[in-house]
C-alpha cells in the first residue's frame, strides 16, 4: 500500500513541475516590465535601474530564471506585495483560514446530501423523487453560482432581514453568541457553494449506482435471500463508492473556485476575494502566488483521489 | 410503435426511416429536452431579431414620450448607451420593457446586446473547444503508440489546470497588450476570452474522441476503405469521424453552456469585457448594486444566463439519450 502511496505522489511532482512551467511561461511572456513604475520616478536614473536589473537577474537566460523564481517559491521566499509591502506568503496565509471554514463546511454538507440523494433517486429510478431530484440537479449545474447568491441575498439579507449581508472576519468561536454570528454569517455563501456541488454529486451517485444495480451480483445476492436494503447499501453502495470518491476528491478545486465567486460576492475575506483585489490593483506577486496555490491545490486533490481510489479498490494497487 | 400503420406513401411502403430520423423520433419523446430545444430557439430568434427591430420600437417610445432621440441613425449598438434621464431606475414600462437602469439606459436594449455577447461567446468557445478536442482525439486514438501517450499526458496536464483563477491570471496579464494589437477592447477581450475558454475545455471531448477512435479503427469498414487505399486522413475524417459524431455532440452541446457560464463569471468579477459592454454577467454585477429598490436589473439578466444554460442542459441531456441508443443498436 505504502508503495501505491508513494508511486503516486512521485507521478504527481512532474505534474507540478510542467504546471509551475506554464504559470512561469504565462509570466515571462506577459507583456510589460516589472520595473516600469519604477521608470516613471524621476528620483531613479536609468543606471540605477539597470543595476537593479541584473542585481534580481530580470536578464538572465530564461532557465536560470525558472530555477530561481522555483527555489525560492518552495522556500517560502514569494516575494513582497506591491500594495501592502508585506510578504505575500503572510498574506496568502491570513486568508487561508477564511476560505477553508467556508468551503470545508460546505463541501462536508454537500457530500452529506448528495450521496443519500444519489442512492435513492437511483433505487427509485423514474420515481417522483428520482424526477425532482433530476430536475433540482439540472437546475443546480445551471444556475451561474454569483445569481444563486444574488437571490439568497435578496430573500434572507435584504427582505427578511436573517443573515448580514457584509461578512466579518474578526468573528471568532469563543462564545456561544460568537458560534451562532458565525453560522449565520456563513450560511448563504455556504448555500450557494451546496446548491452547486451537490447538483454534480447526485447525478454522478445516481448514474454510479444505476451502473451497478443492474449487475448479475446484485441478483445473486438477492437470491441467496439478502434483505433489498442490505444489499443497495453493503454491496451496490461500495461499488459504487470508488467514481464517487474520485469525484469528491477531483471537485475539490470546482468548490474553491466557486468560493472566487462567493466571497467576492459576500465580501468573505479570503483566497479568493484576495485574487480578485490582487488582480485590480495590479499586485502581481500575489496574482502569480494565488495562482499557483489553486494549481498545487488541484494536483493535490488528483492525488487524494488516486490515493482513495488505491485504498477503496485492491484491484487498482496492482496496475 | 410511433408512426406504424399510418402514413404509406403511394407505393405502399412504409416511408423510409433514416438514422437522423430515428434520432428525432427518440428524441421528441424527451419533453424536458425538446421544451429546451424551444426555449433555446426562442432567445436566439429573439437576439437576433431584437438586434434589428427592437431600436426601431424604443426609438418610437421615446419619440412619443415626449424625449425624442437627437441621433440620426440609432442602433441597437448605439441605443445600449442611450441615457434617458427621465427613465432613471424606473421598473418595467411601456417606453422601457424590462425598465431603465440608473443611467437611465434600456435595461431591455442591454439584455439583447448581452445576449449576442453571450451566445457568441458560448458559440465559439465550444467551437474551438470541439475542433482541438476532436481533433488530438482523433490523433491519438487513430495512430495510438507513442503518440497517444504523449497526447494523453498532454490532456493530463490540461485537466490538472486550475480553471478560472488560470483564466483570470491571463487575462490580467495579457489584457493591455492584446487590445492594443487589436485596437478594440470589446474584440480583444473576445478573442483572449474564447481562446481561453476554449483553449480549457477541449480535454473531455479528446477524451469521448479518442475512445470511439480506439474501438472504431479496429471495424471491417476501416480495413475495407484502407485496401481500397484511402489514406490515413480520409479514413480518419471520411469513414471513422461520422460514426463518432454523437458523442461529440453531446459535448459539444454541454460545452456551450459551460463556456457561457465561464464568460458570466468573468464579467461578474469584472475581468471580462470592458465596463461599458453590457454582457449578461456584467448587467447582474451592475444591477446587483440596486437590489433593494430595482432588484428587476440584477433578476432579468441573470434569469436570463440561467434559462439559457438549463436549455442548453437539457437539450444536451436529450441528444445523449438520442445519439446513445443509435451508438448502441
Amino acid at each position: 500500500m505504502s508503495n501505491y502511496i508513494l508511486r503516486r505522489v512521485l507521478l504527481s511532482v512532474p505534474t507540478l513541475l510542467a504546471i509551475s512551467a506554464i504559470i512561469f511561461a504565462i509570466l515571462a511572456l506577459a507583456p510589460g516590465d516589472p520595473l516600469s513604475q519604477l521608470a516613471l520616478n524621476p528620483g531613479i536614473p536609468e543606471s540605477t535601474r539597470q543595476l537593479i536589473r541584473t542585481q534580481f537577474g530580470l536578464d538572465d537566460p530564461w532557465p536560470v530564471r525558472y530555477w530561481k523564481w522555483l527555489t525560492s517559491l518552495l522556500r517560502g521566499d514569494w516575494g513582497f506585495s506591491f500594495s501592502s509591502r508585506s510578504p505575500v506568503i503572510d498574506i496568502v496565509m491570513q486568508r487561508v483560514p477564511q476560505t477553508l471554514q467556508v468551503v470545508g463546511f460546505a463541501y462536508l454538507l454537500a457530500v452529506v446530501l448528495a450521496i443519500p440523494i444519489g442512492i435513492l433517486a437511483a433505487v427509485r429510478q423514474y420515481s417522483w423523487f428520482d424526477q425532482l431530484a433530476t430536475v433540482f440537479s439540472f437546475v443546480g449545474f445551471s444556475v451561474p453560482s454569483f445569481f444563486t447568491g444574488l437571490l439568497l441575498m435578496l430573500v434572507f439579507a435584504v427582505r427578511l432581514k436573517w443573515f448580514p449581508i457584509v461578512y466579518d472576519s474578526l468573528l471568532g468561536f469563543g462564545s456561544g453568541a460568537e458560534v451562532m454570528a458565525q453560522l449565520r454569517q456563513m450560511a448563504m455563501p455556504v448555500t450557494v457553494l451546496v446548491v452547486q456541488q451537490t447538483a454534480a454529486l447526485t447525478r454522478f451517485t445516481r448514474s454510479a449506482m444505476l451502473d451497478n444495480l443492474g449487475q448479475n451480483y446484485v441478483r445473486t445476492a438477492r437470491a441467496k435471500g439478502l434483505p433489498y436494503q442490505r444489499v443497495v447499501l453493503r454491496h451496490v453502495f461500495s461499488n459504487s463508492l470508488t467514481p464517487i470518491v474520485t469525484l469528491v476528491a477531483i471537485s475539490i478545486p470546482t468548490i474553491f473556485g466557486g468560493a472566487i465567486i462567493t466571497e467576492n460576492l459576500f465580501r468573505v475575506n479570503g483566497l479568493g476575494a484576495l485574487l480578485i483585489t490582487s488582480i485590480n490593483n495590479s499586485d502581481t506577486p500575489v496574482v502569480m502566488a494565488l495562482s499557483f496555490v489553486f494549481a498545487v491545490l488541484m494536483v493535490f486533490s488528483n492525488l487524494v483521489a488516486d490515493v482513495m481510489y488505491g485504498v477503496l479498490d485492491p484491484r487498482v494497487r496492482y496496475d | 410503435m410511433t408512426g406504424a400503420g399510418g402514413s404509406r406513401s403511394a407505393n405502399g411502403l412504409l416511408p423510409a426511416r433514416t438514422l437522423w430520423g430515428d434520432t428525432w423520433r427518440r428524441f421528441r419523446r424527451h419533453r424536458l429536452a425538446l421544451s429546451g430545444a424551444l426555449i433555446l430557439l426562442l432567445l436566439v430568434v429573439s437576439v437576433v431579431a431584437g438586434t434589428f427591430l427592437y431600436p426601431l420600437y424604443l426609438v418610437r417610445q421615446l419619440a412619443d414620450a415626449g424625449i425624442p432621440i437627437t441621433e440620426t441613425n440609432p442602433t441597437l449598438t448605439s441605443l445600449v448607451d442611450h441615457l434617458d434621464y427621465l427613465g432613471i431606475l424606473s421598473p418595467p414600462s411601456r417606453v422601457h420593457p424590462l425598465g431603465a437602469d440608473d443611467l437611465g439606459r434600456d435595461l431591455l436594449a442591454r439584455a439583447i446586446y448581452g445576449g449576442r455577447v453571450s451566445l457568441t461567446v458560448g458559440l465559439v468557445a465550444m467551437l474551438i473547444a470541439t475542433s482541438l478536442g476532436a481533433f488530438i482525439g482523433a490523433l491519438a486514438g487513430y495512430f495510438g503508440g507513442l503518440l497517444d501517450n504523449i497526447l494523453m499526458r498532454i490532456t493530463d496536464l490540461f485537466l490538472s489546470l486550475p480553471g478560472v483563477p488560470l483564466i483570470l491570471l491571463v487575462v490580467y496579464l495579457f489584457r493591455d497588450y492584446v487590445i492594443q494589437a487589436v485596437g478594440s477592447p470589446e474584440i480583444g477581450i473576445f478573442l483572449i476570452l474564447v481562446s481561453l475558454i476554449g483553449g480549457l475545455s477541449w480535454m473531455e471531448t479528446a477524451r469521448i474522441v479518442r475512445a470511439a477512435f480506439l474501438s472504431l479503427r479496429e471495424k471491417e469498414f476501416v480495413e475495407a476503405a484502407l485496401a481500397l487505399g484511402a489514406d490515413d486522413s480520409a479514413v480518419m475524417f471520411r469513414h471513422i469521424f461520422p460514426n463518432a459524431l454523437g458523442p461529440i455532440i453531446v459535448a459539444a452541446t454541454l460545452g456551450v453552456g459551460n463556456a457561457i457560464i465561464t464568460e458570466s463569471v468573468l464579467s461578474f468579477l469584472g475581468v471580462g469585457f470592458p465596463p461599458d459592454t453590457p454582457t449578461w454577467g456584467r448587467l447582474v454585477t451592475d444591477g446587483s448594486q440596486y437590489l433593494q429598490v430595482a432588484s428587476w436589473l440584477a433578476l432579468v439578466p441573470g434569469t436570463l444566463i440561467f434559462l439559457t444554460v438549463l436549455s442548453i442542459n437539457f437539450l444536451g441531456d436529450g441528444l445523449r439519450d438520442a445519439l446513445e441508443a443509435q451508438q448502441a443498436a
